[in-house]
Formats: structure tokens, C-alpha cells, sequence
């Protein structure tokens, strides 16, 4: 294994040092603890609270800021963070107006997170929660976990956060996050598995010309495996899939996510991004804004995954409001 | 001289750290790799912050089922923490473990892993190796066994359920999202928690 870090056991942390020595003006890290939060505090607003495991960087410490959130909790590579954790974030980011935890669907976050709110409820906070469920790689039925949360997560910070910052109460920011999780898809695949530092060695290993469609973020398999064909090819095979859900239809306009993986140049994801442009404009499908880039990740998974959210006229103002966080900023 | 339930509970570390690569690869193969590396995060913070000194089961067992709350994270941490915190109310006071006891502790711990988890039996989980154990432990208890004795026969049942994991398909965790690619792979939960028994069996032999 080949990795830039110190000592396997600090990763998380000494990341978490050099995002605040990075963004000042944005993040403070509460002491002792894997929490950023916004470093003017979050009085008077509904406060935003997301996290999960490290090493979907910049997700979601790099959100965490005017127009989207207001902490993260940041767990151990690949695995929820604490409960403990995640109530101290509560704590913190509670400014008085109650507090949405926006969690990405898998066991161990919403256990995690749902004792925390427990938790803090206890003491009198007013928490309420999301589960993101984007990826439709996941068959959602009663025998599965359900659907794991993925990129489409960073649309339920952006639009929640807007509305949170706008002065929206618990509820309406509830209203918002939902849904945006009712119109919001993902799916995603790799040329190559990623590394866990812990671990020392790839999470799953792929032949000179395999891919791997349907992955996770976590460097968990993904559905099925297969030579590899050209980006244009495995673009149509994960828009294929996002489509046949029926929520993106001959003239709605969606917002279209292009993410990284971590270890994908920005090169091929621009040209996956020419075909799905192409492709959407051929089904009368209209984009109104396109994100392009490393926004959750999985290391460096060598991979990309394609979202697309369905918008309304309120979603479009709420995707255009200003954003000032490290990793997304928006006049 | 450290307490007889610091010692078990350190046998048990010893155990999750010897396995800590295992757990791990059986993860890498149907999950996200970290099995082995968060529960042994988890049992080394155990092993320093419970007392030496402890002699109340109930309280050791509680500082450890807190203690991996706070420090395994994932799916494991919260269902461990409230198997041992589960347990640690049943044994509150307690300086000796009787087979009674261990059956409820089997009872109380699987009955809070189910809760937190809403699994069932059947859905290659650690509760198809601790179903049938408790099943069989209280059947041999029942008949007159000793502890020990219970645990043995219990053991090779949740050895018989974690070759069960291997034919079946997961429908919880992050193996679920695999389909039928999770079926041939034994599941790592029902295996740590196998080696936990095993661990308390051998601890109680010597």
C-alpha cells in the first residue's frame, strides 16, 4: 500500500486538523472531538447535521457553511461515527430552532445517529431526521436494507441548507430534504477499487479489463462485473438505470451530478459528462445546472457515479442561493 | 491481580486481536473491510479503560458494551454496545456467573441486538450463529448441564449457523446490497460473535 499519510490510526484526524487549518473562516473542529462546525456558530436557524464515515472527502466536512451545514461528524474510513459523536454535533449546531440530521441510508449510520437524536432529545433538543436512499443499484424491497444513500446526498445539504438558511422552520427544511430525496437518484461504477489505510489493501480486486457497476461509496462490490467498454457505453448503462425509475421525463428540468470517485481524472469526467448532456437533450429531458467534479467520494476508487435531481421552480431557488462552505461556493 | 471478569473480558480482546485480519478479509468479501479493524479498535479501548480491579460482572460489563458504543462505530458498535450493556443490567451486582445467568445474558444481549438492528434469524447476521447457541444452551441447561457444558454444545450450533450464513442471502447490512453474490460467503458478525463464545467457554475451562 502506497498512501501519503503518517501513522494508519491518525488519518482522520490529522485530515480534520488540516481542513481547519485550511478554512478558518469556515470550519472549527469542536476539541477532542470528530466535529466541524461552522466557526460563526448556527444561532437562530434550523441547524443542518450530516456525517458518516471518513474518506468520501470533501463530503461532508466540506459542506459545512453558509446555505448548507451547519456540523459533521466525521467516523473512523468507511465506518459511522459514534453516537457520542453525533450528539455532541447536535449539541453544538442546536441554535435553538431544532436540528435535521441528513443520513445517508446504511445500517450503521442510521442506528448510530438515531441514539444520538435519542440522546439528544433527552436533554430537550428538537431533532428530526432524513434518510438518503439515492442509489439505484439497490433493488428497494422489503428483503434488502433498501437503497444506500450516495452523491445525490450533497443536493439534500445544498437545497435543505438554502432553506434552512432562509429562515425555514424544522419543518420546512424537513419538507425541502424530503423531497429532494423523492426526485434525487444515483448510480455509480469503478475502474478500480479503492484502499482503505487500515485495511492495507484494495477492497476488492478487479482484473487489467473488469469494471464494477452498481458500487458503493464504501469500496463495497457493486452489483456485477464486466469488461470494460467505453465511457459513452457505461454512461448509458447507469443513466439507463436512473431513467427507468419514470421521475425524469420529456420536459423536466433536472440538475445533473457528475462525481468523481477520488481517483478519476476531471478529464473523463467531463467527456462522461458530454454524453449524459447529449443523451438527456435527445430525450427532451432539460438541464438546468450541472455539477462536475469530486463532491463524495470513496478514496481513491478509480470510478464515477451520475445523479440526477427533478426540480421545481422552489427547487431552483433553492439550488441558486448562495452557498459558502470549503468545497462548494455559490454567489 | 486483576478480577476474574477483567480477565475474561481481556481473553476476549486477545481473541478479536488475533483475528482482527480474518474478521476483516471475511468483511472485504461481502462488506466494507472493517470488521476486525473496528472491533479491535473497539476491545483495545476496552481493555484500557475498564478497571482491573472491577469484581461487579454487571458494572464490567456495562463500561464495555459503553465503552464499544463510543469507539467501534459502524453497524458492530451499536449492536455489541447494547448486547454487553444488555447484559451488564442483567448481571448488575454480580461477582459470580452462574449457567442461569449466562442463559439470560444470551437472552437479554440478542434480544437488544435485535431490537437496534430489526433483524431477524435467517438474514446472515450474527444472530444465525446466536439464536441457535441460546437455543441450544438453554435445551442442555434444561437437561442439567453446566455451564460449560451448555456452552460447548451452543458453540457447535453457532458454528452450524455460521456454515448457514454461507447458503443463505443477506438481507440486512451492507452485504444485502450484493444479492445473491453474498450467498457462499460466511458472515463475519456470526463469526466474531462465535469466537466471543468460544473465548468465554475456554476462559471458564481454564
Amino acid at each position: 500500500m502506497k498512501k501519503l499519510i503518517n501513522e494508519v490510526d491518525n488519518v482522520v484526524d490529522e485530515m480534520l486538523e488540516g481542513m481547519v487549518a485550511a478554512c478558518p473562516k469556515y470550519v472549527k473542529r469542536l476539541p477532542g472531538l470528530e466535529v466541524l462546525v461552522r466557526a460563526g456558530g448556527s444561532e437562530g436557524k434550523v441547524a443542518l447535521v450530516s456525517g458518516g464515515g471518513s474518506g468520501h472527502e470533501p463530503a461532508h466536512g466540506g459542506f459545512v457553511g453558509k446555505g448548507m451545514l451547519d456540523a459533521a461528524v466525521a467516523g473512523a474510513v468507511f465506518t459511522s461515527p459514534t453516537p457520542d459523536q453525533v450528539y455532541e454535533a447536535i449539541k453544538a449546531a442546536n441554535g435553538g430552532k431544532g436540528v435535521l440530521l441528513v443520513i445517508k441510508n446504511y445500517t450503521g449510520d442510521v442506528m448510530n445517529f438515531e441514539m444520538a437524536a435519542d440522546m439528544a432529545r433527552d436533554e430537550g433538543i428538537e431533532v428530526d431526521q432524513v434518510v438518503v436512499a439515492d442509489d439505484v443499484a439497490v433493488e428497494n424491497s422489503t428483503w434488502t436494507t433498501g437503497r444506500r444513500g450516495i452523491a445525490g446526498t450533497i443536493f439534500v445539504h445544498k437545497l435543505a441548507g438554502a432553506c434552512a438558511e432562509a429562515g425555514g422552520s424544522l419543518a420546512d427544511v424537513k419538507a425541502v430534504a424530503e423531497k429532494v430525496i423523492a426526485n434525487v437518484r444515483s448510480m455509480g461504477m469503478a475502474i478500480e477499487a479503492c484502499t482503505v489505510p487500515a485495511a492495507g489493501k484494495k477492497s476488492f480486486d478487479l482484473a487489467e479489463d473488469e469494471i464494477e457497476i452498481g458500487i458503493g461509496i464504501h469500496g463495497e462490490p457493486g452489483t456485477h462485473r464486466e469488461k470494460i467498454s467505453t465511457v459513452n457505453g457505461i454512461s448509458d448503462q447507469l443513466l439507463d438505470k436512473i431513467l427507468a425509475e419514470g421521475i425524469y421525463n420529456d420536459g423536466d428540468e433536472v440538475a445533473v451530478m457528475v462525481n468523481g470517485m477520488g481517483g478519476t481524472p476531471l478529464m473523463e469526467l467531463y467527456i462522461a459528462n458530454k454524453h449524459v448532456s447529449e443523451v438527456l437533450a435527445g430525450k427532451g429531458i432539460k438541464v438546468y445546472k450541472t455539477l462536475v467534479g469530486n463532491y463524495m467520494t470513496s478514496l481513491d476508487m478509480e470510478g464515477f457515479s451520475i445523479t440526477l435531481l427533478k426540480l421545481d421552480d422552489d427547487m431552483k431557488k433553492l439550488l441558486d442561493a448562495p452557498a459558502d462552505t470549503p468545497a462548494f461556493v455559490q454567489f | 491481580m486483576p478480577s476474574r471478569v477483567y480477565e475474561c473480558i481481556a481473553k476476549i480482546n486477545d481473541t478479536i486481536q488475533a483475528n482482527k485480519d480474518f474478521l476483516t478479509d471475511l468483511d472485504r468479501e461481502i462488506g466494507d473491510a472493517d470488521h476486525g479493524v473496528n472491533m479491535a479498535r473497539g476491545f483495545h479501548a476496552v481493555t484500557e479503560k475498564l478497571s482491573q480491579d472491577e469484581t461487579d460482572i454487571g458494572a464490567a460489563l456495562k463500561k464495555t458494551g459503553m465503552t464499544l458504543l463510543s469507539t467501534v462505530g459502524g453497524a458492530s458498535g451499536p449492536l455489541y454496545g447494547t448486547a454487553y450493556m444488555e447484559a451488564g443490567k442483567v448481571m448488575a451486582g454480580k461477582t459470580e456467573l452462574t449457567a442461569e445467568d449466562f442463559g439470560q445474558i444470551l437472552d437479554v444481549a440478542i434480544a437488544g441486538i435485535q431490537k437496534r438492528g430489526k433483524a431477524e434469524r435467517g438474514e446472515k447476521t450474527m444472530l444465525d450463529a446466536l439464536i441457535p447457541a441460546c437455543e441450544t444452551y438453554h435445551a442442555k441447561v434444561a437437561e442439567g448441564a453446566d455451564l460449560v457444558t451448555a456452552l460447548d454444545a451452543a458453540i457447535e450450533e453457532a458454528h452450524k449457523g455460521i456454515e448457514f450464513t454461507k447458503t443463505i442471502r443477506a438481507t440486512k447490512g451492507r452485504a444485502s446490497y450484493l444479492g445473491d453474490r453474498s450467498i457462499g460467503h460466511q458472515d463475519p458478525g456470526a463469526t466474531s460473535a462465535t469466537l466471543t463464545l468460544e473465548t468465554v467457554r475456554d476462559f471458564l475451562k481454564a
